[in-house]
């Protein structure tokens, strides 16, 4: 088989990750190009989303256990990254109690991202060992519960993340160019895990938990590798936000963000990176419409009181509606194109199984 | 350390997350739906009370059996307005709806009363003290733990000698069966929801007589408390939920008391990390069961 015939195959059988890469650099570029700083705002913020989408997804749509703690690493990623790259001066000011040794740490951005991210690795790595032992609905529940420990713990202590304050004074870094270089990025990574042999196995174990296990395939295992990568790409994500967002509290790495990355995940479809994607851009341009309409409304004074959290209220309908109709997601756990690609072929009655 | 006030503390504490999980393993034992929507129904008794004693005037008496009702109905609206559609679908699909249905509820009370906290007015013997043994205890105290124990009695019965009991004892062991056996699916899940609300109601009652004052997330604490509870507990039986509720309110106490005061802030940390760590050495929880996963088709 010549090189060629080969990348014809490959790019048949994966055309979904090239066509997905090109349609966000088209549109990042064009934005970029425009210049409209609404769109490179909404756009940026796009890319980051899809980041952390795809963090979620790397674990739990492979191996089916809902989890919630996914935004717990990105604060992680987000704080640790924040410390290392801020000013020690603007620390100084901006945590009170924090520990002298963190005060007087100055690192590029760009080592302080991915540190971010090995940090949250590695708690994965420690909370993993015992949290990837549960299945079904108390591993969802563990993962909740670990969450809210999250939480308590970044407004605890005031040491280190100013409590429940705002910190603020992270250098700005991520643009929209950045952005998208990492959301390809993570497109790719995401893409290759579940293509690659511990992916398949933990996407088996997904399907039937015994038969993978009969098969030999080490399902605590393989679940852990997912979760420990799944928690260094929210951490990465996180750190990018942090730059992106320059400044903020606990309380944006808990229910209400986890519910937006959870409706983006399964409205696209848990299943597959394209999922993944349809469902961050659906989520993105509905809630960035609901907020014109909330924002319009208090405004205008449309109503006698003013209106919070009808954007969330909207989503919540709209996630259960979308349940209703496609419980799998939008695209229902198959990656674009190979669909379309094989039907071209011809092949006469060969259903395309749904993963 | 071991006093009368701790005992009876601790009784009153583990009875409150008895009938929080117990609520919620109601519907898990049928469903399988983990409930994440549970915690709103407590919210919802909190403004029930809030909203019949100072719009309406209600006595208390009457304030409290409206926040029963009202946790009832919405309970069971939840469940035909977002779980039935979804019911025979994924095991994700139904998670995610009762987590937007959670979402949705705190933003409707946001949005319809306040995003502020509201005083909840209670009758005065509420939170007065009375002397048992030498130990001075709220009668909120007690009360808890007899009204837990009527409920606990009463719901015994009523799984065990009546019809629906056993019908609904009998889907949570095997659904599909019991459909078989011309058990309608939909009475007995809206049943189980009912009763999941009625003891939110009750337990919602003394959650936010604590505070006296509910706000649009009064939920989410006592929401993560019945999780806990259940899984120490063993998810599948109401009676690991009761013991998992007991050992969790004794937990509570004891590290309330033992943890330094400068450490308290993280008692939720510490919990959870003993929680994690028992899990370790037996991930079905105190309570054996058959390991049951089926769900309703």
């Amino acid at each position: 088989m010549s090189l060629l015939r080969q990348a014809a195959d490959w790019t048949r059988h994966h055309a979904a990750l090239p066509l997905l890469a090109a349609l966000l650099v088209v549109a990042g570029l064009v934005i970029n190009f425009l210049g409209s700083p609404l769109l490179v705002n909404i756009f940026t913020f796009f890319c980051v989303s899809l980041m952390m989408v795809i963090g979620v997804q790397v674990f739990m749509g492979n191996s089916g256990i809902l989890s919630f703690l996914h935004v717990g690493f990105v604060g992680v990623g987000a704080y640790v990254s924040g410390l290392l790259s801020t000013a020690p001066a603007t620390k100084a000011l901006g945590v009170p109690n924090l520990y002298p040794f963190l005060v007087d740490i100055q690192i590029p951005v760009l080592p302080a991202i991915a540190v971010g991210g090995l940090v949250a690795a590695l708690i994965a790595v420690i909370i993993g060992y015992p949290l990837m032992r549960l299945s079904d609905a108390v591993a969802v529940i563990t993962l909740f519960a670990t969450l809210i420990v999250f939480h308590v713990i970044m407004t605890q202590w005031d040491n280190v993340t100013n409590g429940p304050r705002t910190f603020f004074g992270v250098p700005e870094y991520t643009t929209l160019i950045v952005a998208l270089v990492a959301a390809v990025g993570f497109l790719l990574v995401g893409y290759w895990f579940r293509e690659s042999s511990v992916g398949l196995r933990l996407r088996a174990s997904r399907d039937d938990r015994y038969a993978a296990a009969a098969t030999g395939i080490h399902v605590m295992g393989v679940r852990y590798a997912g979760f420990v990568l799944s928690a260094l790409m929210g951490g990465l994500a996180g750190g990018l936000w942090a730059h992106y967002i320059t400044s903020f509290s606990p309380k944006a790495f808990y229910l209400t963000e986890m519910f937006l990355l959870i409706s983006m995940i399964v409205i696209g479809g848990t299943g597959s990176i394209s999922g993944a994607v349809i469902g961050t851009t659906l989520v993105t341009v509905a809630r960035e419409g609901l907020r014109q309409v909330e924002a319009f409304i208090n405004n205008a004074r449309v109503l006698p009181f003013e209106v919070y959290g009808l954007t969330e209220l909207v989503l919540a309908v709209l996630l259960v509606l979308v349940l209703v109709w496609r419980p799998a997601g939008v695209i229902g756990g198959q990656e674009i194109g190979v669909r379309l690609l094989r039907n071209r072929r011809a092949l006469p009655q060969e259903d395309v199984p749904t993963d | 350390m071991i006093d009368l006030e701790f005992v009876i503390n601790t009784l009153s504490l583990g009875s409150l997350y008895a009938l929080l999980a117990l609520g919620l393993v109601l519907v898990y034992g049928i469903l399988k739906l983990v409930n994440f929507a549970y915690g709103e129904y407590l919210t919802i008794a909190g403004y029930a009370i809030f909203l019949s004693a100072t719009a309406l005037s209600f006595p208390w008496w009457a304030t409290m059996l409206v926040a029963v009702i009202a946790a009832m109905s919405v309970s069971f609206l939840t469940e035909f307005a977002a779980f039935r559609p979804v019911r025979s679908k994924s095991m994700d699909a139904m998670l995610v709806t009762s987590f937007a249905v959670s979402i949705f509820l705190q933003n409707l009370v946001l949005i319809v009363i306040s995003p502020r906290a509201k005083a909840v007015p209670f009758p005065a013997f509420f939170s007065d003290t009375v002397t048992v043994g030498g130990a001075t205890v709220p009668v909120r105290n007690l009360l808890v733990i007899g009204t837990t124990l009527v409920v606990l009695t009463v719901l015994s019965i009523v799984m065990k000698k009546t019809v629906l009991g056993m019908a609904m004892r009998a889907a949570a062991g095997k659904f599909e069966t019991t459909r078989l056996m011309g058990v309608p699916a939909n009475t007995v899940i809206a049943a189980a929801f009912i009763i999941s609300g009625f003891l939110a109601g009750t337990a919602g009652i003394f959650w936010v007589g604590r505070s006296a004052s509910v706000d649009p997330i009064t939920g989410s604490a006592p929401l993560l408390i019945a999780f806990i509870a259940t899984v120490i507990g063993g998810m599948h039986s109401p009676v690991g939920a009761v013991v998992g509720g007991y050992v969790y309110g004794l937990l509570f106490n004891v590290l309330s008391i033992t943890l330094p005061a400068s450490m308290i802030s993280y008692r939720d940390a510490f919990m959870f990390a003993i929680v994690v760590l028992f899990l370790l050495f037996r991930p079905e929880g105190i309570v054996r069961h058959g390991y049951i996963e089926e769900r309703v088709g």
